[in-house]
């Protein structure tokens, strides 16, 4: 099949790992910032600092959503004013191909 | 402690549950790895708190209402007084700021399940009775406590705390759901219906907490390299602040008429800190409070405490007032 007919194209792939407590107001966050959906798994991991109380609370979360530059921007402005300085959170962005480009957008 | 009490102190450390949590921090001191898979220990702190709830309602439905009130006035005063002190106390015992004095007095001023739990076993095969509303007790110390330590670190910071989302999140967390909706499903079911699920929620219990604690083991002994962290003052707390306060629980329960063994579980209340219900309200309010210091203490310390010296003590403290 040819990339047209997968109507495919490039988007930002947002990567967010969080202790697990702050999952319910993270997603809130990534669909104020304008995210359509997300993927959320359960991560283990270990970070510098270790101030969380993620293993009473189930451990960490990856937290994956596919958006527009813009969006990927809006997210990780926000993640780094509201977010790294109190939680332990890291993200990271990709430039990634995806189908069916317009749900993304 | 009389020679009684003292044999049923060396009987608890054998008893599997206590047992088990040696085991955990045993395997974490020579490096094994024995916890439990994520959502088996979700799903057995689901099971503990529904199956106390449960049985906790099922008794409640045989009370006279007027015999719980004074009990249960006692328990919402000692919520309140109990973090107050603690974060007097610490502001004496420890150089921390407001923000994590108020945090550890949030814990102190909550309650432990599992260790109402353990007492709950030890006093049964001692053969003491607990009267069937100590769960409701249990379900009115979890939350005041959490309200005052985060109001007092609140304070401190000038009111930019957004403590109000933090406790709705707590509020209709597992914990308060599984343990109100237990007491109410077992006032409604009452004996008849529990005698049909008796065999998962009553029989198996035992068993279920000692794997429980395993778990716990495992958490305390990751927890334990962090104890010289918080100073000398963290630890002189976190052992004689339950010996206050479960001591003042037992005094107040006396105070209200309680038998030995209820008297006893107010103390146990009073005395235990939190590591489930305020550490989640803790790290969403006040992010900037140190869990290296307010887990380590609850869970680090505090915990085994109570569970191997603390529960004996509070009953033989519960004899020596009422007899």
């Amino acid at each position: 099949m040819s990339d047209e007919e997968f109507h495919a194209g490039e988007v930002t792939l947002v990567t967010i790992v969080a202790e697990a407590i702050v999952e319910a107001r993270l997603l809130r966050a990534l669909k104020d910032a304008g995210a359509h959906g997300w993927t959320v798994t359960a991560a283990r991991g270990e970070g510098p600092r270790n101030r969380r109380v993620g293993d009473l609370e189930g451990g960490n979360v990856r937290i994956e959503t596919l958006v527009s530059e813009a969006v990927a921007a809006t997210i990780m402005a926000r993640l780094a004013a509201d977010w790294f300085p109190r939680y332990a959170v890291v993200a990271w962005t990709q430039r990634v191909q995806v189908g069916r480009i317009e749900r993304y957008l | 402690m009389g020679s009684d009490t003292l044999q049923l102190a060396l009987d608890n450390i054998v008893s599997p549950p206590v047992l088990a949590f040696a085991l955990g921090l045993i395997a974490v001191a020579i490096g094994g790895d024995l916890r439990l898979p994520d959502a088996v220990y979700q799903g057995l702190s689901m099971y503990l708190l529904l199956a106390i709830g449960i049985k906790g309602g099922v008794a409640l439905r045989g009370a006279d209402l007027g015999d719980i009130l004074l009990p249960a006035l006692a328990a919402l005063a000692l919520g309140i007084v109990i973090p107050l002190v603690a974060f007097a106390v610490l502001r004496w015992l420890t150089p921390f700021d407001a923000v994590d004095r108020g945090a550890i007095a949030a814990h102190y001023g909550s309650t432990s399940l599992v260790t109402f739990t353990a007492a709950l076993v030890f006093l049964e095969a001692a053969a003491y009775a607990v009267d069937g509303y100590a769960a409701t007790l249990l379900a009115l110390m979890e939350i005041p406590g959490i309200i005052v330590g985060l109001m007092l670190a609140q304070r401190a910071l000038g009111g930019g705390v957004a403590w109000g989302a933090s406790l709705r999140e707590v509020l209709v967390g597992k914990s308060i759901l599984l343990l109100a909706g237990g007491l109410v499903l077992g006032a409604l079911t009452g004996v008849t219906g529990y005698a049909r699920i008796e065999p998962f929620f009553g029989g198996l219990f035992v068993g279920i907490l000692t794997l429980f604690l395993l778990e716990l083991g495992v958490l305390t002994g990751r927890r334990l390299p962090d104890v010289r962290r918080g100073g000398v003052g963290l630890p002189i707390f976190a052992l004689a602040f339950p010996v206050l306060t479960g001591a003042a629980g037992v005094l107040a329960g006396a105070a209200v008429g309680l038998d030995v063994g209820t008297a006893t579980i107010l103390g146990v209340l009073s005395a235990s800190a939190s590591y489930i219900a305020a550490p989640a309200a803790v790290r969403l309010a006040l992010p900037d409070a140190n869990p290296g210091y307010y887990l380590t203490a609850a869970l680090g310390i505090t915990f085994p405490f109570n569970l191997v010296i603390g529960i004996p003590l509070y009953l033989a403290i519960a004899k020596a007032v009422i007899g």
